[in-house]
């Protein structure tokens, strides 16, 4: 009688996620008049430099913003808990807003006669190129997905309980040394989900790239939605560079999986 | 004395505001006693209380504001009690692959020129049947035979226009200004502030008006030849942008862009720093054209529509809020004279004839040659990207299970004692 109670999202899970991902691999070993090919993904290594672009950029978002977010989440755990909702609150409210319209903001930021350069023009420095580099694209990836980073860190340290610090200080430890050795390990799940619910999103994001990047900067988003909706209309190239791009973040999270486990006997 | 002139001067300001607008006003009234619709054409399939779908670019019929845009499709349904859902698309492509998936049923689509031909060949188009659509005779000439097209059976011409450069006229002298052509994209005095085009068609089609190819080549060589080209320009290319080009050349972000003229000359009349060439070395003329795709579930109210398109009020009125040219001869004739006249809505005759080239649908070989040959562009770093890269990434993947493994063997090994 309780598995019945889980009807509903198996049944949701199946129909909207395990049925298109069997389509996906599906078109990616097919060509368009359905005989089975591997050519499709064979085609894809040509476009090695784009996948290790966007990885690379997606890891270098991913650590900005735990760098950024740890300390925070570290403050705000500490910090009295009335305030706590109220700073929490701040945090989240730039997600109230569409994502789109965010992104779109930093174009009138960083453009050319942008807000930033028309400051510094004003002390007669630049105007500076900040807009179509990939680092306006980094910076939008961790303006957009910091949140997501410091939601579960707060989460996880907010639990560690009083007492294991306060043995901690008895023992010894100061307080960076407390921090080392006690808050660092036991947030580690909040780090790994942190970075989990950072880096895929940023692996995959196709529109920050077009509009802080130039068009220049070509992501594996750009490259998949070109598929289907560019020039040539290829949904079996775009469902095998899918395909691709789901095994490398696949791979990427069980070998960062493999530290968090490590780390959760210590939990234990 | 001098509170007296300004007595007369506000006097005379408020007789020709009230003229003019007497004026106006018989204006309105001539027009509609002239363009009267056959009513017993509209009203055969009044009271089946008919809905159409109309699939087509966004904010590209009229459907009424403050402002005063009439609405469209208001008066089509007052006049034929039938229906009109209209929805958009933003690209071509995005339009084609939604029939293709066959996710939606519309009775009206308006694409451009080359996707019309693709339709052609692979059949996804109902023929128009003229006989259903005498105001077809308002076309014009030059538009009733395209070459996508040949003899208009599958479509009737909505509005077309051509490619130019938009450029910042505060950047220019005016000799400058007078010399701009295609190769000014290419110049490196304007370095980071040039625009391009982000469309693979589009901005090959630039690529080929600077090299003199025609738009339509399928030639591997001369298409590698317009990769080159563009590639060459890549370092002086600030953004690879669409619809942004409205907003970044609004706010001077750039100097210089390629655009279409329609939405140039809706650019023009909001800054006054922006100005509109086409290049006399040629151009691409594009024509969009309303169709019936295959499936249409009302094909009768669908032509119906097609032919209410086809007045000249209604044509004019759609020429006036797109701001792209009418291929509505009499529509045309409604129009004021500098629109007429200033060489950007409507180029003369033999400057189209002779120099503009319309798109036409390529193979499909040629269509992934362009595709993968933009990719490539836009994907090359402007550093050589280091090919050991990829076997560090693997190494350090095997070497971190490695180390994994050995630490979960050393830990079980405690375990044990």
């Amino acid at each position: 009688m309780k598995k019945m109670l889980s009807a509903p999202y198996i049944v949701f899970m199946i129909v909207f996620m395990i049925v298109p991902m069997g389509m996906v691999a599906y078109f990616a070993v097919t060509t368009a008049d359905g005989s089975f090919t591997f050519d499709n993904l064979a085609a894809v290594s040509q476009y090695t430099n784009i996948f290790i672009r966007s990885v690379w950029l997606a890891a270098i978002a991913t650590v900005v913003c735990l760098i950024i977010a740890y300390p925070l989440a570290l403050v705000l755990a500490r910090i009295n808990v009335s305030y706590q909702s109220t700073v929490l609150m701040i945090v989240m409210l730039p997600m109230w807003m569409n994502f789109l319209l965010r992104t779109y903001a930093w174009m009138t930021i960083l453009g050319n006669n942008g807000l930033i350069n028309n400051f510094l023009g004003m002390f007669g420095i630049g105007p500076f190129r900040f807009l179509n580099t990939q680092g306006a694209v980094v910076l939008g990836m961790v303006y957009d997905y910091l949140p997501f980073m410091i939601l579960p860190l707060y989460n996880v340290i907010v639990k560690i309980d009083k007492s294991v610090i306060d043995a901690a200080h008895d023992l010894g430890c100061g307080n960076f040394k407390t921090i080392v050795k006690v808050v660092m390990p036991l947030s580690m799940p909040g780090v790994m989900s942190g970075i989990t619910m950072v880096f895929v999103p940023a692996i995959s994001t196709f529109i920050i790239s077009r509009m802080l990047g130039g068009g220049g900067n070509l992501l594996i988003g750009d490259l998949i939605e070109m598929q289907f909706l560019g020039n040539s209309y290829n949904p079996n190239l775009g469902a095998a560079m899918s395909l691709v791009l789901m095994v490398i973040v696949l791979l990427i999270m069980v070998i960062l999986n493999q530290f968090d486990s490590d780390e959760d006997s210590v939990l234990m | 004395m001098k509170k007296l002139l300004m007595l007369i001067a506000a006097f005379a300001v408020l007789f020709t505001c009230a003229c003019s607008h007497i004026t106006e006003e018989t204006d309105e009234d001539t027009s509609q006693a002239v363009f009267e619709k056959d009513k017993n054409y509209y009203s055969a399939l009044k009271g089946n209380n008919i809905t159409i779908n109309v699939y087509a670019w966004g904010e590209y019929i009229p459907v009424g504001n403050d402002d005063g845009v009439p609405d469209v499709n208001a008066e089509f349904t007052n006049l034929t009690g039938i229906n009109v859902n209209y929805t958009t698309f933003a690209t071509n492509e995005e339009m084609y692959a939604k029939l293709k998936s066959g996710g939606a049923s519309y009775d009206i689509i308006i694409p451009s020129d080359y996707m019309i031909s693709r339709m052609i060949k692979e059949d996804m188009l109902e023929p128009i049947d003229k006989s259903n659509i005498p105001k077809f005779k308002n076309i014009m000439e030059k538009f009733t035979d395209p070459d996508y097209d040949p003899g208009s059976v599958y479509s009737v011409p909505y509005s077309w226009g051509t490619v130019g450069i938009l450029y910042d006229n505060t950047a220019f002298t005016e000799e400058e200004a007078a010399n701009i052509g295609w190769e000014t994209l290419w110049d490196e005095k304007y370095a980071d502030n040039i625009l391009m085009f982000d469309n693979p068609r589009d901005a090959f089609a630039i690529g080929e008006l600077l090299l003199g190819y025609s738009l339509n080549t399928e030639d591997d060589e001369e298409l590698e030849n317009v990769a080159e080209k563009l590639k060459e320009q890549k370092k002086l290319v600030q953004a690879y942008v669409m619809d942004e080009i409205y907003d970044k050349m609004g706010a001077g972000e750039a100097l210089l862009a390629p655009y279409y003229a329609g939405d140039a000359v809706m650019l023009m009349e909001e800054y006054d720093h922006l100005s509109f060439v086409i290049p006399e070395s040629g151009t691409n003329l594009f024509v969009d054209a309303m169709c019936i795709p295959k499936g249409a579930r009302h094909k009768e109210a669908a032509e119906m529509y097609i032919n209410f398109m086809c007045e000249p009020d209604i044509a004019y009125a759609v020429a006036d809020y797109i701001d792209y040219s009418t291929p509505n001869l009499a529509a045309y004739e409604l129009i004021d004279d500098d629109v007429k006249n200033d060489g950007i809505s409507y180029p003369d005759d033999e400057f189209l004839a002779e120099k503009a080239e319309v798109f036409e649908n390529l193979s499909d070989e040629t269509n992934l040659k362009i595709q993968n040959l933009w990719t490539e562009l836009k994907s090359a770093e402007e550093y050589t990207p280091n090919i050991w890269i990829v076997p560090l990434f693997m190494a350090m993947c095997v070497i971190a299970s490695i180390v994994i493994l050995i630490k979960r063997y050393i830990k079980k090994k405690k375990e044990i004692f």
